[in-house]
């Protein structure tokens, strides 16, 4: 018996490797063929159970993939069996009949854009978006998923149940969306990808799934599965060059360091390199949008040898077409007085002061602003306020390094 | 599935009657009316008349209690409904967006209750 306790550690590696690597690939053809994602987590997850035994017994078969789909489906056909007729069971019967005759191939279609575009239909709040996408297409379980977003697991576990229900009660549909209602659609989907990332970045790369590279894997993923949409190159290229700097983000002390004075030996130049040819790629297409203007900041942010200040205002004149919000207007102010001009750049905050007061980067933005006009009084204060609405520890390190570089009061 | 689109808009924000953008209006729910007649989906619908014709009951302890109107102050009122039968909740969104409250005020899409919970 000896080499049995070595086989067995090693077949329950490769099982859990398959089912999170493959997960999204599995998932998506077992929601097709199910029609409901309930039903095919649940029976993912049996045949997950089952084939501990039946690997154990007679080693990996020649594809684990197409095994689980197969034992998966009789699952499910088991459950649906059980259970007492309905319009569910006879439709999902059908389907997966269909299934077991036609299906001979060990080749898996790719189904995963159908699950994306339903994971992240505008019909659930954002934080399910997140949370089903990294659980259904990213494999991440439910518990890596929590400690992402410092939820408790049972938390966590109750917003994805329900998150399944809704798709059922609301009557979302298992698809890729029709051309009329694709750009609002796609917009909700990369909207979400980029939560991801974001969420990955503030928090830092401590967790043992990094947010940021599962949002750069999700947009490579649609970039990929539909290929020559500038807006989807776009949010991908904005988030390639934002991970480029993201080890110089954080100074030697632990405080926050603005792109403008970050350590650019640190800068991750592959990366960035892939970011800003795939930004080229989007904008030859000449279809405009704002995850290309976003990506184009970014990139002028990291220009040789300073900021490109100018052409950053221009870029956020055109967002401001396209995202007439408070925050967008903000980071034009910030741009102007980059370039010089303060006074346009202090009128525009005083106009948004009433709607992001409670705000942080305002504040931090007006003690800027106040700074180039030579009010040291009106930065104190803005810091200070800044500095009182920061939870982010990294962050609050960095403003209180700028208050307390203003000097005593008085001067 | 059933969805039923509740249409919700503020009087005061409604074309005028004898306006050209009320014509506008009255043909914009025509060509609604004539479009799901055509597709088969039209499954009922109705236009309600002002909150002002409205009179609330309720029960506290046995007793009946009424007044006009409704009690809440809210700025946009139920116009109307629509109840359509329809593969998904995009379809009844593409419904929904096509109807002429939506420029001016609010349609709320939501699916019927399903009593048999085996359907779902």
């Amino acid at each position: 018996m000896a080499g049995a306790a070595p086989q067995a550690m090693a077949i329950t590696r490769a099982l859990t490797q398959v089912l999170s690597q493959d997960r999204g690939r599995l998932m998506a053809v077992l929601v097709a063929r199910l029609g409901s994602f309930q039903l095919a987590e649940d029976a993912l997850q049996e045949a997950g159970l089952s084939a501990l035994v039946h690997w154990s017994r007679s080693g990996l078969p020649a594809s684990p993939q197409a095994w689980l789909l197969k034992v998966a489906g009789r699952k499910a056909l088991d459950q649906l069996r059980s259970e007492g007729r309905s319009a569910r069971r006879e439709e999902a019967l059908a389907r997966l009949i269909a299934f077991e005759t036609e299906d001979s191939g060990e080749e898996i279609p790719d189904e995963r854009l159908r699950l994306i575009f339903t994971a992240c239909h505008p019909a659930l709040d954002e934080k399910s978006r997140v949370a089903l996408t990294l659980r259904t297409v990213c494999g991440m379980t439910t518990e890596e998923i929590a400690r992402a977003f410092l939820d408790a697991p049972t938390t966590m576990g109750q917003r994805l149940s329900r998150a399944k229900a809704r798709i059922a009660t609301t009557g979302i549909p298992y698809a890729v969306p029709e051309p009329d209602q694709w750009d609002e659609r796609l917009r909700a989907v990369l909207t979400t990808i980029y939560l991801i990332f974001t969420t990955g970045y503030t928090s830092g790369a401590t967790e043992p799934r990094d947010l940021c590279s599962e949002a750069i894997f999700l947009a490579r993923l649609v970039a990929s599965l539909r290929p020559g949409q500038p807006e989807i190159e776009g949010a991908l290229a904005l988030m390639l060059i934002t991970d480029a700097r993201r080890g110089s983000r954080i100074g030697p002390d632990g405080a926050t360091v603005p792109p403008a004075e970050q350590d650019r030996s640190l800068w991750d130049r592959e990366t960035l390199a892939e970011g800003r040819a795939l930004l080229e790629t989007a904008l030859s297409r000449r279809r405009a949008g704002p995850f290309q203007v976003k990506a184009a900041i970014s990139a002028c942010q990291m220009a040789d040898p300073a900021p490109d200040w100018p052409q950053i205002v221009q870029l956020y004149t055109a967002l401001l077409t396209m995202e007439p919000t408070a925050v967008v207007r903000l980071n034009h102010a910030v741009a102007l007085s980059e370039t010089g001009q303060i006074a346009a750049a202090t009128a525009i905050l005083a106009a948004l002061r009433g709607e992001l007061d409670g705000f942080q980067p305002f504040h931090a933005a007006e003690a800027a602003v106040a700074l180039l006009a030579g009010d040291r009084t009106g930065a104190r204060a803005a810091y200070a306020a800044a500095i009182a609405l920061t939870a982010n520890p990294a962050d609050r390190l960095l403003l209180s390094k700028r208050l307390e570089a203003l000097g005593p009061e008085g001067r | 599935m059933q969805y039923m689109l509740l249409l919700y808009g503020a009087p005061d924000a409604e074309p005028l009657y004898g306006t050209p953008e009320f014509q506008e209006m009255m043909k914009g729910f025509q060509d609604f009316n004539d479009r799901v007649t055509a597709d088969g989906v039209l499954r009922g619908g109705e236009a309600l008349e002002g909150t002002d014709k409205a009179v609330s009951l309720k029960l506290r302890a046995g007793k009946v209690e009424t007044m006009d109107g409704p009690y809440a102050e809210t700025r946009e009122h139920l116009g109307g409904y629509y109840v359509l039968d329809l593969p998904d909740i995009d379809s009844a969104l593409r419904y929904a967006a096509m109807l002429p409250v939506a420029t001016w005020g609010t349609i709320e899409v939501r699916p019927l209750m399903n009593y048999n919970p085996a359907n779902l």
